[in-house]
């Protein structure tokens, strides 16, 4: 198998609490790698760290402890200087294609300024090549020389691909890249992403909430809860069987836009809140919502398991078959 | 549904909404020609992308707007014309006859108040209760919604809820005084999907046991198809389809409707291209003379050069397409049909 393009191993992310006295548990122990050309996807409801790992897959954040390696090199063992060079190639684009373009800035300033920091082109070279980029991404030379006010939201986000073209990034972050689109472009958006994919090998992170945009467009993809992955196999292996206890109730909780007759999942309706991750459950995080959950789920913390080929679980209960049955219970009232 | 033997609760007549422009502009008409019905309890959802006038008509209905919006048409709650009533009779209905859920309950609820002295505040607006009575009701409303430990979540502030939580008192808090009609804008949008599911199934639930007739406003079909009965679908500013939810999903009769629920991805599609709609929605100040779809619409023929009109199909179903009996449209399953 060829090497990873990132190889990231017990990653912890922690954040201390304004007043010092607690820490935040974002990332708590992750283990993955992403393979060159793939669409990594990393699904999760807020809270779940899943913005986390993706900051900190290029570099805006510290690892707490963990190792990630990058290519072949640790990169703990990089110096300044090398990592400069070396981060370039991970890149990341945003939720909000208006927050990240300066609106003082043309779209060209803001298609040449990545160019300028890497260094080592003539302004000549980073032109043609800043208006080869835009090209690419669907538009026209002529934009270059407009604000961002005056381009809609979907060419936005096209400007901010235009972007991180240039410096050959092996491996594209795309947090909620599509979320702040409206429908009816989100499909254009997301065709160039593999259109783009396909042309030059890149590897995406894709982190949404949105289960079914990032079923459509992954390979893989991981299930985050509370900082941790509960699940992380091949996209066909999570949607039609999934493993985890929390992966069958965020995909059967997706409202989806079909008529009462075709809805064939039945909806589990979780419990419950989502816990604070400055407080976690113990054992398995999942326990205090898990229709599944036994005393062992408080006080043992499950393996990440690998049940299927390439397909790992963290669950004591689940099997290679999926769930067992549903134990029957008193129903808990909510009051 | 839309039969006219049951009186409609809420029966929305040639509603205009416009804005004035500043100093020498034109002013902007925002919705135009908007006829709809809702009957007793009936669960409707107004669907359609930003800016195609799905939230100023939720306002307007709750003349919520500012005084730089010119309406026209008229705004029947129960018989009362919500555009005209005075300010003293609108406050007797906001609360009592229709009541509104906003998407972010954070910015709804007032950080300096309890929830509990919050919807107390909405119930002492119509009843004249002794302060234990009113504390009672709210409790009780409170878990009506779900919410557990109601007594002591009374006493405490909006920061110390969940979002989840925090949207449930805001819904306890429109139902408080059982209003005919609940205006809900995105009420899920800013929460996580799990936690939809659960308010999802609670608005669905108290409507049902309440009778209360609910709008949902939004722009996710899914919630749509799992939550109401019927679906109107807005377009720059106009309804280009009204049809019960089912038929709506599987047979749009409008090239946009049709268009929007391909666009959606869905678990069980094929891998391959994701479908859109080439073209942008037209701004308020260049709109189509004709259809205002037929610059994006793959069907655009001569006939769309004309204005369109709403009309009937069926006993429930209305479409403002000229074209709609031309062809067969794909709904959110390819190749089948109601």
């Amino acid at each position: 198998m060829t090497r990873p393009v990132v190889s990231v191993r017990d990653l912890v992310v922690r954040f201390p609490s304004l007043d010092g006295s607690s820490e935040v548990r974002a990332v708590d122990g992750v283990s993955f790698d992403i393979r060159p050309g793939e669409t990594f996807g990393v699904i999760g409801e807020s809270g779940s760290g899943k913005s986390t790992v993706g900051r900190t897959l290029v570099g805006l954040l510290a690892p707490t402890s963990g190792t990630m390696a990058f290519g072949d090199r640790d990169r703990a063992a990089m110096t300044r200087a090398e990592w400069r060079t070396e981060r370039r190639h991970y890149q990341m684009i945003f939720q909000d294609p208006n927050a990240a373009l300066n609106p003082r800035m043309t779209i060209l300033d803001s298609l040449t300024e990545p160019m300028r920091i890497a260094g080592g082109r003539s302004k000549a070279d980073m032109q043609d090549t800043a208006l080869a980029a835009l090209e690419k991404v669907g538009l026209r030379r002529d934009m270059a020389q407009r604000y961002p006010h005056e381009l809609s939201g979907g060419q936005k986000q096209r400007v901010n691909i235009a972007r991180v073209l240039p410096l050959s990034p092996r491996l594209i972050v795309c947090d909620e890249v599509v979320a702040a689109l409206d429908v009816s472009i989100r499909g254009e958006i997301l065709n160039l992403f593999k259109e783009l994919q396909d042309d030059l090998g890149v590897a995406y992170a894709f982190i949404a909430h949105d289960i079914s945009v990032v079923a459509q467009i992954s390979d893989r993809i991981a299930v985050t809860y509370l900082g941790q992955f509960v699940e992380l196999g091949p996209t066909e292996g999570i949607i039609d069987d999934p493993l985890h206890p929390y992966t069958v109730a965020l995909l059967s909780a997706e409202p989806q836009p079909l008529p009462t007759h075709l809805r064939h999942r039945r909806r589990m309706t979780l419990e419950g809140d989502i816990p604070s991750p400055a407080n976690p459950p113990s054992g398995c995080r999942f326990h205090t919502r898990c229709p599944w959950a036994t005393p062992d789920c408080a006080s043992l913390e499950p393996e990440w398991r690998e049940l299927k080929p390439d397909h790992r679980v963290a669950c004591h209960h689940a099997t290679e078959k999926g769930m067992p049955p549903l134990p029957v219970r008193e129903s808990v009232s909510s009051d | 549904m839309t039969g006219a033997a049951i009186r409609p609760i809420l029966d929305v007549r040639d509603l205009s909404i416009g804005f004035r422009g500043r100093r020498g502009q034109p002013a902007l008409n925002i919705v135009h020609d908007l006829n709809f019905r809702i009957a007793p309890g009936e669960r409707v959802g107004l669907v359609g992308e930003s800016g195609c006038g799905k939230s100023v008509t939720g306002l307007a209905l709750m003349r919520l707007l500012p005084g730089a919006a010119q309406i026209g048409g008229q705004i029947l709650l129960d018989g009362k014309d919500m555009a005209t009533v005075s300010q003293g009779e609108i406050r007797r209905m906001r609360g009592k006859k229709i009541a509104m859920i906003f998407q972010e309950p954070m910015s709804a609820l007032d950080p300096v108040f309890t929830v509990g002295e919050q919807i107390a505040e909405a119930l002492r607006l119509h009843e004249n209760l002794s302060k234990a009575d009113e504390r009672d009701r709210v409790i009780a409303a409170l878990a009506d919604v779900g919410i557990p430990a109601p007594k002591r979540r009374y006493d405490e502030y909006p920061h110390q809820l969940s979002g989840g939580m925090r949207q449930r008192v805001m819904i306890a808090m429109a139902l408080i005084n059982r209003p005919d009609l609940i205006i809900a804008d995105e009420p899920t949008t800013a929460l996580d999907v799990t936690i939809q599911a659960q308010i999802m199934d609670l608005l669905t639930r108290l409507s049902e046991d309440t009778g209360t007739a609910l709008l949902f406003i939004t722009h996710d079909l899914g919630v749509v198809a799992e939550t109401c009965q019927r679906m109107i679908t807005m377009y720059a500013g106009e309804i280009v389809e009204d049809a019960p939810v089912d038929d709506a999903l599987l047979s749009p009769r409008h090239p946009y409707t049709s268009g929007l629920l391909r666009s959606l991805p869905h678990f069980n599609m094929e891998k391959g291209r994701f479908a859109h709609i080439p073209g942008r929605v037209p701004s308020p100040g260049a709109m189509p003379t004709g259809c205002r779809f037929a610059p994006r619409c793959a069907h655009a023929a001569d006939a769309c050069t004309a204005p369109q009109e709403l009309r009937d199909i069926a006993a429930d179903r209305r479409v403002r397409c000229v074209r709609a009996d031309d062809f067969v449209l794909d709904g959110a399953v390819a190749g089948e049909t109601a």
